[in-house]
């Protein structure tokens, strides 16, 4: 049987996973702003660090991480679509250093943001749901920074 | 054989809520709504489509399932990566200004995905995650 203490404790921490729901839903509502984990944080009252950990237990991976994967996503599509400058997609997509930017974007891809923008003109023409395939960011696995072709 | 596609389920928490959201939200009808408390299945569909809905029931009331697996549900429920649909529209941009305007919690504003369609999302208050996306 369950203890009152226990069932309180179990719907205490259902609530605290709907609030992360409802960070990870922000996240990509809202990822193109200036968002940080603290304003993230502040949102549903907890402390960032509190939040991290949560959510990384939660979802296996912590919010910045979600963060920049999600931008990192979009920046891909962005980029793809040729009319943008790197930098004008890294603004696009709410990063707010072209540095750490390409890093991650880097981290996450395989090749820089600018390497990626040149293989996609070469891509012009591949149908999109192969596109669409080959060019999936990498969640929690960081690909190999090595040839700069799409593979 | 002449088969359609006749009902898919949902799950709810909160039936009177969920109800809002598919009647109030979306536009639905309420078709069928039988037993009482947390234990209602309610149908809902769209004005116009009798032929096709979708019921709103209790999760993880299979006597089969386990303790664990029921705790291991709800968890998923409320993290919003258990149930989820996808609706279309023949006006994405004006359904989401539409459905947005009754205080329905937006996933994500319409917008082109990469992979050639047009598509926008909501949450139901489920957590279960509703998309809807652009048809001609």
């Amino acid at each position: 049987m369950t203890s009152p203490a226990d069932a309180h404790k179990e719907a205490q921490r259902r609530r605290d996973l709907v609030l992360l729901r409802q960070v990870r839903d922000r996240m990509d509502r809202e990822y193109a702003q200036p968002l940080d984990v603290e304003a993230l944080a502040r949102g549903v009252h907890m402390s960032a660090g509190h939040l991290s950990r949560q959510f990384k237990a939660a979802y296996g991976e912590s919010p910045y991480s979600y963060l920049m994967t999600r931008r990192i996503e979009r920046a891909m599509a962005l980029l793809r679509r040729g009319d943008l400058s790197v930098t004008d997609v890294c603004f696009e997509v709410g990063c707010q250093s072209l540095g750490t930017f390409s890093t991650r974007f880097t981290e996450l891809v395989g090749m820089s943001p600018s390497s990626y923008r040149e293989a996609a003109r070469e891509m012009q023409g591949v149908p999109t749901c192969v596109v669409k395939v080959v060019s999936r960011p990498v969640r929690n696995q960081e690909a190999p920074a090595t040839d700069p072709h799409l593979p | 054989m002449n088969l359609t596609i006749h009902t898919t389920v949902l799950p709810h928490e909160d039936p009177d809520a969920s109800v809002a959201f598919y009647r109030d939200a979306l536009g639905f009808e309420v078709r069928t709504d039988v037993g009482s408390g947390t234990m209602r299945w309610i149908t809902v569909g769209p004005v116009g489509q009798p032929g096709v809905q979708i019921l709103l029931g209790p999760a993880a009331v299979d006597p089969g399932i386990t303790d664990v697996e029921r705790r291991m549900i709800a968890d998923m429920m409320a993290k919003g990566t258990y149930g989820w649909i996808l609706l279309a529209s023949d006006d994405l941009d004006a359904t989401f200004d539409t459905v947005q305007a009754t205080g329905a919690e937006v996933v994500q504003e319409p917008i082109d995905q990469p992979y050639g369609l047009r598509d926008c999302a909501f949450r139901d208050p489920a957590g279960n995650m509703v998309r809807i996306r652009a048809v001609a």
